[in-house]
């Protein structure tokens, strides 16, 4: 079944670039440590989901470029193109002129009405290529103004337009300092709105990829092309075909649709982090051997402990012994010891996957009470490697993972509000006091229910 | 892509917009190696053939500027025509005079605005119709004059009333306290009255802070010392057409070459592409936290490259200091011992997210921001340096330090009003009344009030707002 990738804005178009890159390195791989038969397989199956093949048998990415400023749409077709390996599709983008000017206001309320019809006829057309549908994977900014304000516009209209279909953000939640200083205002009006569209949104934090650059892949003078590339390889991870089943040999026909079920089982919680181990500089990793139980063991530790990657956790957190409430349940803004998890996705990739023992995360301890283990947590395995790892493990999580950093926006942005800074530039294009308050109200409810589980 | 125009008024304005054009030749002659006519070149000047039809592609015949070029004296846009940018304009684009406004704010914005407004929404309307998308026009001017100042304005009115949807930047240059003209606080208030207004942005400029940059530069070059020679087209002063050359280089195209740069640098990220963009709507949009606080004080580092490869270059974080330094600003102002409202770096070149991080981090502890816009930072990365450069930096800040340079300027006008001295010659214009003068100082005042009511916040603890209350 197809995914529909939709990259929208610098943001979007910059990192969607990347993952098709990185897919398609990953497919010509020859280090999939497994046989050349499954290898074409797994081709086959990346394929079916992401690509199209057409005439040149250069693969084409089953990709829209959505922009509404020209240099960024350009700047990506172009690379694509060189790269001879993949490319997108001749009449797969749209963009206009004048940008959003980092206003959500203007990227919803102006760009979204304006071009609706342009933008749904694109989709549409691109959507009637395939026989099944699986859904869409949509890569938006919350800073800015075009990947936010339409971005939440597009959302809304494509769950009108396709009820059937499963439609994930992939939304990029911006440095805490330093991109666009009404980026709190942005990632507001984003959350709340895509919140009553979205099936789920998965969550890069570019602070965290930042450190991971640092710290993990030990690169000196980080550009926005290794955050994204980091964003890519943790993407691919997710994305890249994996067997159905324990017993299968069959590759998922709809990973969108599996993960959407696997890991939102309530409407009221949406929101997902990703943890990706291991993580190094590709020259270290010819060096480098793997165990999968000391691979699991600190990925299960970076969960519970709520650690953004692999290096400095806290080993001191334990899991609340079971049958007693969690004895860390305060607010948010008092560091959270213990991550309670809703669901968990574990998706694990490589040599002698079958023999790693994921026990540990089958603990109920880990999970909300309402929930059995057997419902909350699923796991993926599939023998052929990724991206160079010989072992590779991905973790998709429905937790409080993101709570702190969605408090931090919201406290942030509620205090702009309160001195209602920059409000004229919202008003000036149809967003009012009443639609900020009301965005408030929906990301403080959904604050209270992460942190109440 | 969009489009900006540049109208520039009065000698001041023409001589800063002449610099302007001469720069954006050169820099894009630097980058666009095979003369095709690409989106960046588009933003700022037309493709025409010989006849003078526009071409919207392809490689570039003749470029002509997106420009309006408006004095009521003949001589100085005379000397751009005889000069190496004659064939940049053309007779369609200029409007003048050859009586002056006598450095009266009236004459040039009541007798002259009422006189050409057809001409000059014309003029406006033909360079408009040339773009398939304006999004900014750039005002510049002076506040002392008569025609910059009043005529100036008096444009600024109509760009809103005739092009509402496109941004108003304005690039002011305001009278020192020595200026040789008598009334340029007269001029200057009743232009501000205007620029409070009608204006998305104001970038002042005052020409003691041009002139000591000069002088530093022209110390670093004459000290000596070895190692210290500079690269010439590096220099941010420097200026190789544009007016005629005189044998007498005036101090003035040095410091109107650094307005120039200012407007470069400011629109590179539009032009030219980079990982991290901000088009000039975006300016606005961070910057401007409250309708009538618009006014951004900027600095450009570094001013000069050295020439010898064998000196290690000035580090990169160097450049971030600098452009919070007294020195480096373009108006007599120090940022540093005032409130940030707001601050926006637009870095060019060789310079990554993390070295601005870094360079954020480390800085910020220095500096005093609005307790509502603690991260007040907008970034933005162009991958193309200026020419002579590896990498630049242009800082613009929203900053209480604009207040003594607005209240020098009130009381110098208090000091003349208070005798009615030369208030005649404004009086005698038609339609200018005493009412023009007590509103545009009370407009002034009001504007230094809301900068005081910041200020008086400056230090005190920051107070989290009570968040809503959620009942589950």
């Amino acid at each position: 079944m197809s995914v529909v990738t939709v990259q929208l804005g610098q943001c979007g178009n910059q990192i969607g670039y990347e993952v098709f890159d990185t897919m398609c390195r990953d497919l010509h791989n020859t280090q999939g440590f497994c046989s050349k038969r499954e290898n074409e397989i797994y081709q086959a199956s990346c394929k079916e989901h992401f690509f199209n093949e057409d005439k040149s048998e250069v693969p084409v990415a089953r990709a829209l470029l959505i922009d509404m400023e020209p240099k960024v749409i350009s700047q990506t077709l172009l690379k694509a193109a060189h790269s001879g390996r993949w490319k997108y599709g001749q009449h797969s983008h749209f963009c206009q002129r004048q940008g959003s000017g980092n206003n959500w206001a203007y990227g919803y309320s102006v760009h979204g009405p304006k071009h609706e019809e342009s933008i749904m006829n694109l989709i549409q057309r691109e959507v009637e290529e395939y026989d099944s549908l699986s859904g869409f994977s949509i890569i938006m900014s919350m800073a800015g103004g075009t990947g936010s304000g339409l971005g939440a516009f597009l959302t809304q209209n494509l769950r009108d337009a396709y009820p059937n279909s499963f439609i994930m953000n992939q939304v990029i939640w911006p440095y805490g300092t330093g991109e666009v200083i009404v980026q709190n205002y942005n990632s507001v009006l984003t959350l709340s709105h895509l919140y009553r569209s979205s099936d789920a949104l998965l969550v890069h934090e570019n602070d965290v990829v930042h450190k991971i650059c640092a710290k993990l892949m030990n690169i000196k003078q980080i550009s926005f092309r290794d955050v994204n590339q980091v964003i890519a390889h943790q993407l691919g991870s997710v994305f890249q075909p994996t067997y159905s089943s324990e017993d299968s040999f069959q590759y998922r026909r709809n990973p969108l649709g599996d993960l959407m079920t696997a890991l939102v089982p309530h409407p009221e919680f949406k929101m997902l982090g990703l943890r990706n181990i291991p993580q190094m500089p590709e020259n270290s990793l010819a060096y480098t051997t793997f165990a999968w139980a000391g691979l699991l063991k600190h990925l299960r530790q970076m969960l519970i402990s709520n650690a953004k990657m692999e290096e400095g956790i806290d080993w001191q957190v334990r899991p609340p012994l079971s049958g007693l409430p969690a004895l860390e349940k305060v607010s948010p803004n008092k560091e959270l010891r213990f991550n309670t998890s809703i669901a968990n996705l574990l998706i694990l990739r490589g040599k002698d996957v079958h023999s790693a023992d994921t026990g540990g995360f089958k603990d109920p301890a880990l999970y909300t009470s309402w929930l059995q283990p057997s419902d909350a947590f699923c796991e993926w395995r599939t023998h052929r490697a990724f991206n160079k790892y010989e072992k590779s493990a991905a973790l998709v999580s429905n937790s409080q993972f993101l709570l702190k950093p969605l408090d931090t926006i919201v406290g942030k942005a509620w205090n702009m509000f309160a001195s209602k800074a920059y409000v004229h530039q919202y008003t000036k294009f149809g967003i009012e006091e009443e639609d900020f308050l009301d965005s408030f109200t929906v990301l403080e409810q959904i604050v209270a229910s992460y942190c109440n589980l | 892509m969009a489009q900006s125009v540049v109208v520039q008024v009065g000698q001041c304005g023409n001589q800063i917009g002449c610099c302007f054009w001469d720069l954006a030749l050169r820099e894009h002659a630097s980058v666009n190696k095979k003369g095709i006519y690409d989106d960046a070149l588009k933003n700022f000047f037309r493709n025409v053939d010989t006849r003078g039809t526009g071409i919207s592609k392809g490689r570039i015949c003749s470029l002509k500027a997106r420009a309006v070029l408006i004095d009521m004296e003949e001589g100085v846009v005379n000397e751009i025509l005889q000069g190496p940018l004659k064939d940049v304009f053309d007779s369609k684009q200029l409007i003048t005079n050859v009586s002056g406004s006598g450095n009266n704010w009236a004459v040039g914005y009541k007798v002259f605005g009422s006189q050409y407004r057809d001409q000059i929404v014309e003029k406006l309307r033909q360079t408009a119709e040339h773009c398939d998308c304006l999004q900014c026009f750039f005002l510049i001017h002076s506040m002392g004059g008569g025609t910059g100042s009043g005529l100036g304005t008096f444009i600024l009115n109509v760009l809103e009333d005739e092009f509402p949807e496109v941004y108003r930047f304005v690039t002011s240059v305001f009278p020192s306290g020595e200026d040789d003209v008598i009334t340029s606080p007269y001029n200057s208030v009743l232009a501000m009255k205007e620029l409070n207004e009608h204006a998305d942005c104001v970038l002042p400029i005052e020409n003691e802070s041009l002139f000591d940059i000069v002088s530093k530069i022209n110390q670093m070059i004459n000290s000596g010392k070895p190692g210290t020679t500079v690269k010439q087209q590096s220099l941010v002063t420097l200026n190789e057409g544009g007016i005629k050359k005189k044998l007498d280089e005036k101090p003035f195209d040095k410091m109107n070459n650094i307005v120039a740069n200012l407007l470069l640098n400011l629109t590179s990220s539009s032009r030219f592409e980079g990982s991290l963009n901000m088009d000039l709507n975006e300016i606005s949009m961070n910057l401007v936290p409250f309708p009538q606080l618009h006014y951004l004080v900027s600095s450009l580092t570094p001013l000069y490259t050295l020439a010898d490869v064998n000196i290690p270059p000035r580090r990169l974080d160097q450049m971030f200091s600098d452009a919070f330094s007294k020195d480096y600003q373009l108006i007599q102002a120090d940022p540093k011992h005032s409130l940030y409202l707001a601050c926006a770096l637009l870095v060019r070149g060789n310079v990554q997210i993390s070295d601005i991080r870094r360079n954020i981090e480390r800085l910020k502890s220095s500096l005093h921001f609005v307790s509502w816009n603690q991260e007040g930072w907008k970034t933005s990365l162009c991958s193309v340096p200026p020419v002579g450069h590896s990498h630049s930096l242009l800082a613009l800040a929203n900053n209480t330090c604009v207040k003594p340079t607005f209240m020098e300027l009130k009381n110098r006008f208090l000091r003349l009003y208070k005798k009615k001295a030369h208030l005649h010659h404004y009086l005698q214009v038609d339609r200018m009344e005493d009412s023009c003068f007590t509103e545009a100082v009370s407009s002034l005042s009001s504007l230094i009030e809301k900068y005081n009511e910041l200020d008086v916040t400056k230090g005190l603890p920051i107070h989290e707002q009570v968040r809503l209350n959620i009942v589950i």
